[in-house]
């Protein structure tokens, strides 16, 4: 691995550009810039930088169609950068292949958390068979969940459910793809059950199940477990 | 949009040909199988006033077409000898053309009026948009320069003194930076919702939704927690809402917000839900000053403010927060008592889910 992961932003802003720049170089990544769709694909295929931020709204292209084009090829992570109130437009890059999103305006803290947890996802292939998080631990090996030391009894597709949203720590998973991987396919409408289920869990795993610390609602779009 | 406009433009036309036609044979025929109880004059002057009053309703062709329908009826069927194909003599001749002659003039001049009304409608439309439009411009100014000002003045004061300024004001500027932004951000965030209603283009994403999960994120989110005592006790057998959560989230967080904002500190802010099966009710209730009555219809105006309210609002919270409401086909209504406090009811039709935990597999 190379001492320095590198993340590509495509983004028209230059502000934007600069903000990101200025925080993630801080933080140890070797920033390269685009302003327009061409130009970013150009430079993740010459660059093939460990993480990709990008703009939805794009001058030359939609995001969508880069991201189209880039996960043809590119198989790391995509962070999303939208404006508020853009669900539909979150979902759909989710669902198309992006790994996380961000809504402008953002907070830098939640800016290098998003992309700390994308460029971890490169290396899921280290299959991590433990997952911390708190008071919280998944043994996705013994199928074994414990909270402070204790085990809790879950159903079968709590487990389930758990399980899912823990391997991919940090990550923002949708509603339909959280059904279709529990539920099955033609569960994918269906979102009472997750509702159902999600307050369940929050009702095993959290300290105050109205104050979620771990099963996180981004509204509209998914659940992200931390 | 233009096209369509145009064939309803054509179809309401040709439809008031049919009526008009229609409505003066009908009343012909009626006369005409009364016989002589009615005499032709007095079916000329109800023919003619179906003709003014059908000019009043309907454009100039369709009102003409009736009124040469109407005089060439009467000269056939009421004028002796019956039925009177030909017009020969003098008198029906006279006849025929002095009430076609009024019939047309009746038809014109009320047609000319009729425009000219819609005109200084259109007008007096196009001045209260205009007007709409300055308290819009004035209320945007002052709402998003005055933030803006607090953002330019501080980092100017933070470029400038370079060191003669202490870290803690330091960090008291960078806060009033960040209160700024996040006051503008909501700002143009109120702007959105009220463009999204205003143009139509508000389409409901309606998903099972868990009211107290929602009641909780929006008063955790909330700033109030030192200022203000927020209750909410959740309603466990509270069933699942098909709802635009994102929309109703906006409806919550407003009507919250405003209780907030205009009630005196240490004020008690109560949400609580009820339901039956196809309703969902929330109230949000504070033991405030009240809101004094003449003002009570005014809040849900666009722009409208109370004239004691402090700086900050945009007079837009509540009419996006009623817009969301009946976009979900639901109600809010106020009640408010003056040094007792104010209620807000929401009523929203809604489907509901009672999917309990049982159908788990074990």
């Amino acid at each position: 691995m190379t001492s320095k992961p590198t993340v590509l932003i495509i983004d028209d802003e230059p502000q934007i550009r600069k903000l990101l720049e200025i925080n993630l170089a801080g933080k140890g990544y070797l920033v390269k810039q685009a302003a327009s769709g061409k130009e970013g694909l150009q430079m993740a295929a010459s660059h093939l930088p460990d993480a990709v931020l990008l703009d939805l709204g794009l001058p030359d292209m939609s995001g969508h169609e880069v991201l189209r084009k880039l996960r043809g090829w590119y198989g790391r992570a995509v962070v999303i950068l939208s404006v508020q109130n853009n669900e539909n437009d979150i979902v759909r890059a989710l669902d198309n292949g992006a790994n996380d999103y961000l809504t402008k305006p953002f907070r830098v803290g939640e800016l290098l958390a998003r992309l700390r947890s994308a460029v971890r996802y490169n290396d899921t292939s280290s299959n991590t068979r433990l997952i911390e998080a708190g008071d919280l631990e998944v043994d996705l090996g013994a199928r074994l969940v414990t909270r402070s030391g204790g085990v809790l009894k879950l159903t079968a597709t709590e487990y389930n459910l758990l399980a899912l949203l823990a391997s991919n720590k940090g990550r923002v998973l949708t509603h339909q793809f959280l059904l279709r991987e529990v539920w099955g396919v033609s569960f994918q409408a269906e979102t009472q059950y997750l509702r159902v289920f999600i307050a369940q869990l929050r009702k095993k795993l959290e300290d105050d199940p109205n104050r979620p610390k771990h099963i996180i609602t981004e509204s509209g779009v998914g659940y992200r477990f931390q | 949009m233009d096209l369509r406009s145009v064939s309803v433009k054509k179809t309401n036309t040709l439809r008031q040909f049919l009526i008009g036609m229609t409505l003066v044979t009908l009343l012909s025929m009626t006369c005409f199988a009364l016989g002589e109880l009615v005499d032709y004059r007095v079916v000329a002057l109800l023919l003619l006033v179906t003709v003014s009053i059908l000019a009043v309703l309907f454009d100039i062709l369709p009102v003409l077409a009736a009124a040469l329908l109407s005089a060439i009826l009467l000269n056939v069927f009421f004028i002796e000898p019956i039925p009177h194909y030909e017009i020969t003599d003098a008198e029906s001749v006279l006849l025929f053309l002095v009430y076609l002659f009024i019939a047309s003039v009746n038809a014109v001049l009320t047609n000319r009026l009729r425009k000219q009304e819609r005109k200084n409608r259109d007008r007096e439309e196009k001045e209260n948009t205009i007007k709409l439009y300055n308290t819009l411009l004035n209320s945007l100014s002052h709402e998003l320069k005055t933030p803006i000002a607090t953002i330019i003045g501080s980092i100017d004061t933070l470029k400038e003194a370079d060191n003669s300024i202490q870290p803690t004001q330091r960090m008291e500027l960078l806060s009033e930076m960040e209160i700024a932004s996040t006051r503008l951000n909501s700002q143009v965030e109120n702007l959105l919702n009220m463009s999204r209603l205003e143009t139509g283009t508000l389409k409901l994403k309606k998903d099972w939704c868990d009211v107290n999960e929602l009641v909780f994120l929006i008063i955790h989110k909330l700033p109030s927690a030192d200022t203000h005592e927020l209750i909410f006790e959740p309603d466990e057998t509270l069933p699942l809402f098909r709802l635009d959560s994102g929309l109703m989230e906006t409806v919550l967080n407003n009507i919250i917000h405003n209780a907030i904002r205009y009630t005196p500190k240490r004020t008690t802010i109560q949400v609580a839900t009820a339901y039956d099966d196809n309703h969902l009710w929330l109230t949000i209730g504070d033991n405030g000053s009240g809101i004094p009555e003449r003002e009570i219809s005014r809040i849900f105006e666009k722009f409208y403010r109370l004239p004691n309210s402090g700086t900050g609002g945009s007079g837009l919270g509540l009419s996006i927060a009623k817009g969301f409401v009946e976009a979900h086909g639901g109600t809010v209504q106020v009640m408010s008592y003056l040094n007792r406090g104010t209620t807000f009811t929401i009523m929203i039709p809604a489907e509901t889910s009672y999917l309990k935990s049982e159908k788990d597999d074990e």
